[in-house]
């Protein structure tokens, strides 16, 4: 038995010893503990180390508001997590866990230091120390910043475990399954309604289980609680959810939870996922979140052994340890008196109980001295004492507002309660307003804007007869709401605790204020007196205190800080609270793991990959892939021994000597059917299209209504009323959008049908001077002479005994066809091309060599060598606008003062002066290398490889007036040297187009 | 995530079907040639940019296809209405008769 545990008590399993341990040390605990519950029943208060000045901190609460005892877990290779609350953390048998932020050890930590150093620290210390000098930041400030920065460490391996998510939808989501949840689910279940009721603890119950002496309907609390929970276990329309966060709550009531699945096991089942997250759609919402108990903000607050008051009642009396030998209560609310009576009760002396109150209600005054508890009422709290542990509390009374001589109190643990803060996270996610209440001094929900409920402790009510009946009106309403006819659960309560509290800012000292150390934000460090500073330095809003201070932004968002942090910064401005405001709050309520935003959406399933009917054999034959857009492409087909460069050499080589095969498959296609087909090209593309004769194609150019260049490809006409549009890889679904936009929105009197054929055809280049060589054996139904089928033809035909739309373009500049096949015969038309055409050296080629040979004939890429702003006249492509056309989709913008001034970025060449110089993409251009930085740049490389065909390189380039400019040298500098490079036009290989004309 | 109702499909639906498209009830001229610079300028690129109450055009992408109409409140976040392309802009009266 641990010392500090009582035999019997609490809702752990006495009977089920659990090992675990913590920085090394073996502990026992009990089934049923926290880390937290089962070391303070070690005797175990230090658990951590604050984040700026590394003080010893020990456990503050017992739930998920917890700033101090952040632990690392760990259960092998990258299922590490740093930052685990102890208080959430269930134990299990083999857990690991450590302290964090504290070097060598707990106990002893060199950071310390920082503790002394505290005005280097104060408010806005990011902002203010570490100005100057300059040369200090990369040699001082950043090393020291970055290793003292930063809670726990983060595994550096892949997560090795699964995440789930689903969806869900309900009339009636309760979050929170204390009194009033559970009530609101009582109400809301009974009248039929599909309700979801979710805690985030690892049982239901909330206050029920830190307060088992109510008597509700005549049963003990817990034996309420348990036939309350068997109710809604029989309902077929209530699901119960334990573990389970509500961390958001989204636009018309979806709100996303986050259930832990494993992380309490000690041997999770194999592939279980370790959390799911789930989105919830419910019809109404009900949230009966509770409160949030608030510190006392006095000078030494945060020494081990300083925890709440409620926080020891639910250590005491869920887990059955007692926090302390003798602890010490100090409080400005009744609720902490209740921790003293249950404690004293338990056998545990209570060494006071101090109440900055004068006025205390006359009951708990008997209670407290038939218990024989000396009683410190009127009383502030001056200092505490003790290293790694409190070991005194030093109290005064407080005179008209000002301490008096102070007493000290021995003590191991100061139990303190500055009232309540309702719990309202969620519903500020939905923007609904918050209202001060003078009387408690606390926001409450005000204008509501979904569909929500709130219930109990969450609007300020107080105990446990007020909470369930509140919750059961809350939960009757929802179901009405949502459509059914409920009745208002009843509930009769006994044993009830009242509480009201007064609210404060710091505590009246005796001490020099300038010394205390009074925390507001524990995790954070930060002080009353840090408020106080960044009011007087001029912060007069409280998100820029928050931000000058740090207050509140801690891994717990403040639930512990932010009203304190109001307070004393609304008395440090003499403005009321609601005048000086709140912060936002803001999704998730707690830290999230990445994987349970990721869900399946990992891996493999993390993106949509697209293949082409011939990617197994690309795959087969050692391709090299890259992505294009969602695709998977094969870049380039390397032998034995190449590299990149050697293979692609090879490729353009035997491309243009003899024969390539490319699998332009991913191009995009769109079939423009109907009577206005034509008519409807006419307006979108800027080519004229009338009088494109049936087997004929033309280049076609997309602008956007702002006249730059949105898309390109060859378009084939294959009836009067029906066009092959062809698009970028990228470009398909947005080309086709645009097209259905216009012709849906803008144009809905054609007769025009657009489908996207993208992956109906499986599509195959044939590039070089024996393409024709290779085709004409396998086409029946076309004759492939030039005469018969020239240069930017289309026929549909068979190639190889199946059905085929055969075109004869080139991308490479080399005598062209392009075979479209039913995607389901592309692999075969693909094996047999290459074995018949091993005759010719049959050659396949990827995207890679596809960019080199196009790029010799300067035909350009759309996205590559335009950027968004490029206009057709600026890209040389002024031959493809149908200037007799009355309109087109860009046509009036290409007469925009800007887009026919001068001093445009236009395409050209660039040929380096040394031919063996590949210039780097996306290089800036300047015109004088010899002018001063900042030069002046104009233009940039857009293209450029090594053309084997040249035996140099080539690139191109968008460059301010670039047309003006040939035969100009202009420079690239780079960071090794500066490359001279001279303009040129864009067409490097074969300028009079012979090759196509075989 | 809100939800949207699609008026063709006549279903509400998750926003992850829709795709946003810019402002409602912008129209491209009949003749683009017959505005000036200024005017032409106002089409292409000058919005409304409504504190409140945006016309706003939608495409139900996973679904129908349709691009249609909608009437948003840029604070609340809220769909007041959605209508079919081609629909006429409702007026002020019948907005402030739903938002009731
Ligand atoms: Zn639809």
């Amino acid at each position: 038995m641990s010392g500090f545990r009582l035999p019997g008590r609490g809702r752990v399993n006495h009977d089920r010893p659990v090992g675990f341990s913590f920085d090394g040390d073996s502990y026992q605990g009990l089934e049923g503990d926290t880390v937290a519950s089962a070391l303070l029943a070690n005797g175990v208060h230090l658990m951590g180390r604050s984040f700026k000045y590394h003080r010893p901190r020990g456990v503050v609460t017992a739930g998920p508001e917890e700033p101090n005892a952040l632990l690392g877990t760990s259960r092998g290779e990258g299922r590490s997590e740093p930052n685990t609350r102890a208080t959430m953390q269930e134990i299990y048998s083999g857990l690991t866990t450590t302290s964090q932020n504290r070097f060598p050890s707990l106990n002893f930590d060199l950071g310390a230091v920082n503790d002394h150093l505290g005005m280097l620290f104060s408010a806005g210390f990011y902002y203010k120390t570490f100005m100057w000098p300059k040369s200090f930041w990369d040699r001082v400030y950043e090393p020291v910043i970055r290793r003292a920065a930063g809670l726990g460490v983060s595994p550096s391996e892949p997560d090795p475990d699964t995440y789930a998510s689903r969806f869900v939808h309900c009339d009636v989501l309760v979050v929170g399954a204390g009194p009033a949840g559970l009530a609101a689910a009582l109400s809301a279940g009974r009248a039929g309604a599909r309700t979801l009721l979710i805690d985030e603890g690892a049982e239901s119950g909330g206050s029920l289980l830190s307060e088992p002496q109510a008597v509700i309907d005549g049963k003990p609390a817990w034996d309420w609680l348990s036939s309350a929970l068997d109710e809604l276990d029989g309902m077929v329309n209530v699901t119960v959810l334990s573990r389970t966060t509500a961390i958001g709550y989204y636009h018309q009531n979806m709100v996303g939870l986050v259930q832990r699945l494993t992380d309490h096991l000690a041997e999770p089942p194999a592939d279980a996922p370790r959390e799911r997250m789930l989105r919830v759609r419910a019809d109404q919402v009900v949230l009966a979140q509770g409160a949030i108990e608030k510190p006392l903000v006095f000078d030494g607050n945060d020494r081990p052994g300083v925890m709440l008051a409620g926080a020891a009642l639910t250590y005491l009396n869920r887990y059955g340890v007692r926090v302390g030998d003798r602890p010490v209560v100090l409080t400005s609310h009744d609720s902490a008196w209740y921790t003293a009576f249950d404690l004293s009760d338990a056998g545990v002396p209570v060494a006071g109980i101090v109440d900055t109150r004068t006025d205390v209600d006359l009951d708990l005054l008997e209670n407290a001295r038939s218990r024989g508890i000396v009683i410190y009422t009127g009383h502030t709290a001056s200092s505490t004492a003790g290293r790694l542990r409190v070991t005194s509390l030093r109290v005064n009374p407080i005179l008209n507002g000002k301490a008096g001589p102070g007493v000290t109190i021995e003590c191991d643990a100061v139990l303190m309660c500055g009232g309540w803060t309702p719990s309202l996270h969620l519903f500020s996610h939905t923007k609904g307003s918050l209202r001060w209440d003078e009387e408690t001094r606390t926001y409450l929900p005000g204008e509501r804007t979904e569909e929500v409920h709130i219930a109990g402790a969450g609007r300020g009510l107080w105990g446990t007869g007020a909470a369930l009946a509140d919750g059961a009106d809350a939960g009757a309403k929802a179901a009405d709401a949502a459509g059914h006819s409920a009745d208002v659960s009843q509930f009769d309560v006994t044993g009830d605790r009242g509480g009201t509290g007064a609210s404060n800012v710091e505590l009246p000292t005796d001490r020099n204020p300038a010394t205390a150390k009074a925390f507001i934000d524990f995790q954070n460090d930060v002080t009353a007196k840090d408020i106080r500073l960044a009011v007087r330095e001029g912060m007069h809003s409280i998100e820029h205190v928050k931000r000058y201070t740090t207050n509140g932004m801690a891994t717990d968002q403040g639930k512990l800080s932010n009203i304190n942090g109001l307070m004393i910064a609304s008395d440090a401005l003499g403005r009321n609270a609601p005048e000086v405001g709140l912060t936002t709050f803001r999704p998730p309520y707690s830290p999230t793991t990445f994987g349970a935003f990721c869900g399946y959406h990992r891996g493999e399933r993390f993106e949509v990959i697209r293949t082409t009917p011939i990617d197994p054999w690309a795959e087969e034959n050692g391709a090299v892939f890259e992505p294009v857009a969602l695709w998977r492409r094969a870049r380039y087909f390397p032998q034995p021994g190449e590299d990149m460069h050697t293979a692609v050499n090879r490729e353009c080589a035997a491309t243009r000597k003899s024969l390539g095969i490319f699998d332009a498959s991913t191009l995009g296609k769109i079939e423009v059917a109907g009577p206005d087909a034509v008519e409807f090209m006419n307006r979108m593309y800027t080519n004229p299209w009338t009088k494109l004769g049936v087997g004929r194609c033309r280049y076609g150019l997309l602008l956007g209504e702002d006249g730059f260049i949105r898309d390109d490809g060859v378009i084939g006409r294959l009836s009067p009323d029906l066009f092959h549009v062809t698009t970028t890889t990228g470009g398909a679904p947005r080309v086709l959008a645009m097209m259905e936009d216009y012709l849906q929105t803008e144009w809905p009197d054609l007769k025009v049908w657009l489908t996207s054929t993208t992956e109906q055809w499986a599509t195959i280049a044939l590039n070089g001077p024996n393409a024709r060589k290779l085709l004409e054996p396998l086409v029946e139904g076309q004759d492939l002479s030039d005469d018969a089928f020239p240069h930017m033809s289309v026929a549909e035909c068979t190639v190889a005994g199946f059905p085929a739309r055969l075109f004869r373009i080139s991308f490479t500049g080399e005598l062209g066809f392009e075979v479209n096949v039913p995607a389901r015969h592309g692999l075969d038309l693909w094996k047999t091309l290459m074995a018949e055409g091993a005759q010719y050296d049959i050659c396949p080629y990827g995207t890679e060599t596809m960019h080199v040979l196009r790029a010799e004939k300067g035909y350009i890429i759309v996205g590559q060598d335009t950027d968004g702003t490029v206009t057709p006249q600026d890209a040389g492509l002024s031959w493809a606008i149908g200037k007799a056309k009355p309109d087109f989709v860009g046509k009036r913008s290409l007469a925009r003062p800007d887009l026919v001034a001068s001093g445009r970025k236009q395409l050209v060449g660039l040929m380096t002066v040394d031919p063996k110089t590949v210039l780097e993409e996306g290089a800036q251009i300047v015109a004088d290398p010899n002018q001063p930085i900042p030069m002046k740049m104009i233009g940039h490389v857009t293209s450029s490889y090594w053309s084997e065909a040249l035996g140099r390189s080539i690139a191109m380039a968008v460059v301010e007036d670039g047309f003006e400019r040939k035969g100009d040298t202009l420079h690239i500098p780079m960071p090794d040297k500066t490359h001279a490079a001279v303009v040129s036009g864009t067409v490097f290989y074969d300028p009079e187009g012979d090759r196509l004309k075989l | 995530m809100l939800l949207i109702h699609c008026p063709y499909c006549d279903e509400t639906l998750p926003e992850a079907e829709f795709v946003y498209a810019g402002e409602a009830h912008i129209a491209r001229p009949e003749d683009p040639s017959t505005y000036d610079d200024e005017a032409w300028r106002d089409f292409l690129f000058i919005r409304t940019n409504a504190r409140g109450r945006h016309f706003e055009r939608w495409r139900h992408t996973h679904g129908c296809g349709r691009f249609f109409n909608a009437v948003r409140d840029t604070v609340s976040d809220r769909f007041l209405l959605t209508y079919r392309a081609g629909e006429p802009r409702p007026s002020d009266a019948e907005l402030e008769e739903l938002a009731k």
